[in-house]
């Protein structure tokens, strides 16, 4: 069943912008990258948006539907009531560029931060061996697809000073370095840098990355708390401290 | 006046157009020989068309069936291929890909693993053995992070949101390429030796499909543009199964994993039709009945495969036969039902994507009840004709690779093949493009002329007064080609669909993008769609010349494989009055050697009285 709706859209730039209203019709099992779509070729050719799998894969169409964090191809439109307006405004943590793209690229610079992976030997037949039980944990954190909607809704990135510091990568970069941390074959220490450059502690485990994240993972649970422990075991663990002011 | 000295220039030694997987590999190897190398990408890092792949990467390790080697993979590939494809090509694929899969794993990537932890294998379509390296059903994501994540210590300049408009030559040798960032709207000139075009297919030409946006074929007409051979633009892979149903998901890709995994396709009286369509070719390697088929997926060696298994184009043929036939599903379908052949939780680890697009998108569980599912356009095997070994074009320094060359997977594409591909051509595209730039003479200069006036077409697309709406432009294309250039095609129709591509291209020179040049996507939808119809002239001539009916092409007027046509491909360039030109040139045979490995028996292969002295 067709139904006319309304969306109201922010349009604008990096100097200013605001609301602008939109009746369109709306068919059944659309999502609201659909609607966008339908807005962009019948009504408002320029609207900016960034979009590619359509299917909840690649992580493009991140912006705030009423006031949510959302990937617009994976909210249905029959989520909301019938007679409800459908607010969508870009991010809010990263700077606009125009209408609903948003300058991520903060998140590439720490992503380069990161030291790279670093895999032991191989076995002397030449292959590696991991065992799946030992992966599972590692390829749910591998499942990300860099939507930042996580980044998003964080309140130490959204309140500027960890971002502009540099000193919280945030929770899509802490559950990157998780998933090299717990990867069977690596060897890197990243531990002193998860504390001193890439902001552990600064996480207060409010788990609002968790809520919001489309592949379901257990940003604060799985990856973020494991790493905080490790920074402990590692520099606030009594036994430990004593073992090292003894044998250096 | 425009003054070229006041465009942005960008200097490396090779520049990439692409960030899936086979620019990212070919970067990756540039880099490692010293070059300077830039990658353009149209989207965001890490966004590219190849983080939808979902089965998996065909190498043949042998890690779970240890029967399986490269003879056995390349045979595949070329009965998949209906032996059209370029014999080198397919052994170096074949050769190479378990070294490729084993370098990802050393760049990080977590593959699926067997319970002695090697890297885990499943079956497809078309390959005899469980091949396929995989991450549950989210393979491609791995593959593009892992070289993602190993790109950005290497040294590389990612460009990021910036489309390539134009090659731009000194004389025959590449110079450089044009393009604009798609923030600003601003030109840039990229000088260097050697671009290397890893620009994918052309699939948004049709309204089914399960390509994004960025599927305008650029760098296929890009090179046409400037000068270079295409090939085999006929064969555009109908993957058979895409979602059908709400519409607006119409064509998004139901991973064939699902099939490898045991799924069966039925039809609306509940019958597993695939059993009826199984072809002479592989009859004698495919199982007659659903108790056979049902063995070989508990393992029994003994069992031959299911017929769902069968390559994509005739598995697709077959939904296609059954739709007509009135045996569809309610929505224009079939049915593939895996919520009776594994428990739900086995199907939630195995097929974790599937599952949750279901779910979110057309509200089914697919572990209660069946998907409907339909051929949707998924790939194409035709593309930049290059030299197997090198990857170079016909044009000096211009290099591809991944989905935007043709050769590699000849008429048909198996399931798979695509990853491999990606990352074997891409290392082996870098390595060419190293290996030219370190014998090239004098660099080559960017000629002024060509800039300004590529410049000038674009911009006059904002500058009219008005014109013609690009989005509706591209509706219009897409009606031609569902129309004309389907599934199944005949002479008059594909006539008449190039009469309405002649059609599309007068009103393309009319297009009219209100606003500025910042970040607007109706520009860019007008600057893509000029690549657009030139894939899309060139699929629907070669599909006219070509008069058999072979793997993904299918001509009702000409039905069946001719013996002529094995040995000839369909080759086009741009005449020096701007019209396309299309050329039946003939293939040169295969080496004895793997002609035989091609034909041979499976049982003669395996014994060793085939191909023994292969190596």
């Amino acid at each position: 069943m067709a139904t006319t709706r309304t969306f109201r859209i922010w349009r604008g730039d990096a100097r200013g912008g605001g609301f602008e209203q939109f009746e369109i019709q709306v068919d059944e099992g659309m999502v609201v990258l659909d609607v966008l779509h339908r807005i962009q070729a019948q009504q408002a050719n320029d609207l900016a948006l960034r979009w590619n799998c359509k299917a909840g894969k690649c992580g493009s169409c991140s912006m705030e539907i009423n006031g949510k964090p959302k990937l617009a191809c994976m909210t249905r439109m029959n989520s909301f009531a019938e007679s409800e307006t459908i607010t969508v405004q870009p991010l809010k943590t990263f700077p606009v560029m125009k209408d609903l793209v948003t300058d991520v690229s903060w998140n590439y610079a720490q992503n380069k931060r990161i030291p790279k992976f670093q895999p032991r030997p191989r076995d002397p037949d030449g292959a590696y061996r991991m065992y799946q039980e030992d992966v599972d944990r590692v390829q749910e954190f591998r499942k990300c697809i860099e939507c930042y909607l996580c980044q998003d809704v964080c309140h130490v990135l959204r309140d500027r000073h960890g971002r502009e510091q540099n000193t919280f990568v945030g929770p899509r970069f802490l559950i990157r370095l998780a998933s090299l941390e717990m990867h069977p074959l690596d060897t890197a220490d990243r531990i002193p840098a998860v504390r001193d450059e890439f902001g552990s502690g600064m996480c207060n485990i409010t788990k609002c990355c968790t809520e919001v994240c489309p592949e379901h993972i257990h940003i604060t649970d799985n990856g973020i708390i494991p790493l905080k422990e490790r920074v402990v075991d590692r520099f606030y663990d009594p036994i430990a401290m004593l073992m090292r002011k003894i044998f250096g | 006046m425009l003054n070229v000295s006041e465009i942005q220039t960008i200097d490396h030694d090779v520049l990439v157009v692409g960030a899936g997987g086979a620019g990212l590999r070919a970067a990756i190897e540039c880099s490692a020989r010293k070059l300077s190398t830039g990658v353009v990408s149209k989207s965001l890092l890490g966004k590219a068309h190849t983080v939808m792949a979902e089965g998996g990467m065909a190498a043949a390790m042998g890690n779970v069936d240890q029967r399986d080697n490269w003879k056995v993979h390349f045979r595949d590939t070329m009965r998949g291929g209906k032996f059209l494809n370029d014999w080198r090509m397919a052994e170096l694929h074949a050769k190479h890909a378990p070294a490729r899969v084993h370098e990802l794993e050393e760049w990080g990537a977590v593959f699926d693993r067997t319970k002695e932890g090697l890297i885990s294998q499943r079956n497809f379509g078309g390959h005899r053995y469980p091949r396929l390296a995989h991450v549950g059903d989210r393979t491609g994501l791995e593959l593009i992070r892992t070289l993602q994540d190993h790109g950005v210590h290497s040294g590389i300049s990612f460009h990021m949101e910036c489309t390539g408009l134009e090659i731009l030559k000194d004389g025959d040798r590449v110079a450089g390429l044009l393009g604009y960032w798609r923030e600003t709207g601003r030109f840039v000139i990229f000088r260097c030796k050697a671009v290397i075009l890893a620009t994918g297919g052309g699939g948004k030409a049709w309204p089914v499909t399960s390509n994004s946006w960025e599927y305008t074929g650029d760098g296929t007409a890009m090179a046409y543009n400037a000068g270079a051979e295409l090939m085999d633009l006929e064969f555009t892979q109908f993957h058979p199964t895409g979602m059908v149903w709400p519409l607006s998901v119409r064509g998004i890709l139901v991973t064939e994993g699902v099939r490898g995994d045991g799924g069966v396709l039925k039809n609306n009286k509940g019958e597993r039709f695939m059993f009826n369509y199984i072809s002479e070719r592989f009859a004698p390697e495919t199982a007659a009945t659903v108790e056979e088929a049902d063995r070989w997926l508990k393992g029994d060696k003994t069992a031959r495969r299911p017929p769902e298994l069968l390559t994509r184009d005739e598995v697709a043929r077959a939904i296609t036969a059954e739709v007509k036939a009135g045996r569809g599903s309610p929505h224009g379908g079939v049915f593939l039902d895996i919520a009776s052949r594994l428990p739900a939780d086995v199907i939630k680890k195995k097929l974790p994507s599937m599952y949750h697009q279901f779910i979110e998108l057309a509200e089914v569980d697919i572990t209660k009840e069946p998907m409907e599912v339909g051929p949707t356009l998924h790939y194409f095997m035709g593309g930049i004709k290059v030299d197997a070994d090198s990857q170079m074009s016909s044009v000096p320094g211009l290099f591809g690779a991944g989905e935007c060359t043709a050769g590699m997977h000849g008429a048909n594409r198996l399931g798979g093949n695509s990853l491999s591909d990606l990352v074997v051509f891409g290392k082996l595209a870098g390595e060419g493009a190293a290996n030219y730039i370190e014998k090239l003479g004098t660099p080559p200069k960017v000629p002024d002329a060509h800039v300004t006036s590529a410049v000038r077409a674009a911009t006059d697309i904002l500058n009219r007064e008005s014109g013609a709406n690009p989005y509706l432009l591209h509706e219009k294309l897409q009606e031609t080609m569902a129309k004309g250039v389907g599934i199944v095609r005949v002479k008059e129709e594909l006539e008449q669909a190039i009469a309405e591509i002649e059609a599309h291209k007068k009103e393309a020179e009319t297009l009219k993008a209100p606003g500025a040049s910042q970040y607007n996507p109706g520009w860019h939808e007008a600057l893509a769609m000029r690549s657009l119809l030139v894939t899309s002239e060139a699929v629907a001539r070669c599909a006219l010349m070509r008069e058999e009916s072979r793997g993904a092409h299918t001509r009702l007027d000409h039905p069946g494989e001719s013996k002529e046509w094995v040995n000839f491909n369909c080759v086009v360039t741009r005449g020096p009055d701007g019209a396309m030109r299309v050329e039946k040139r003939p293939r040169p045979p295969g080496p004895a050697g793997l002609v035989a490995i091609a034909n041979a028996k499976i049982e003669d292969l395996e014994s060793g009285a085939v191909g023994a002295d292969a190596k």
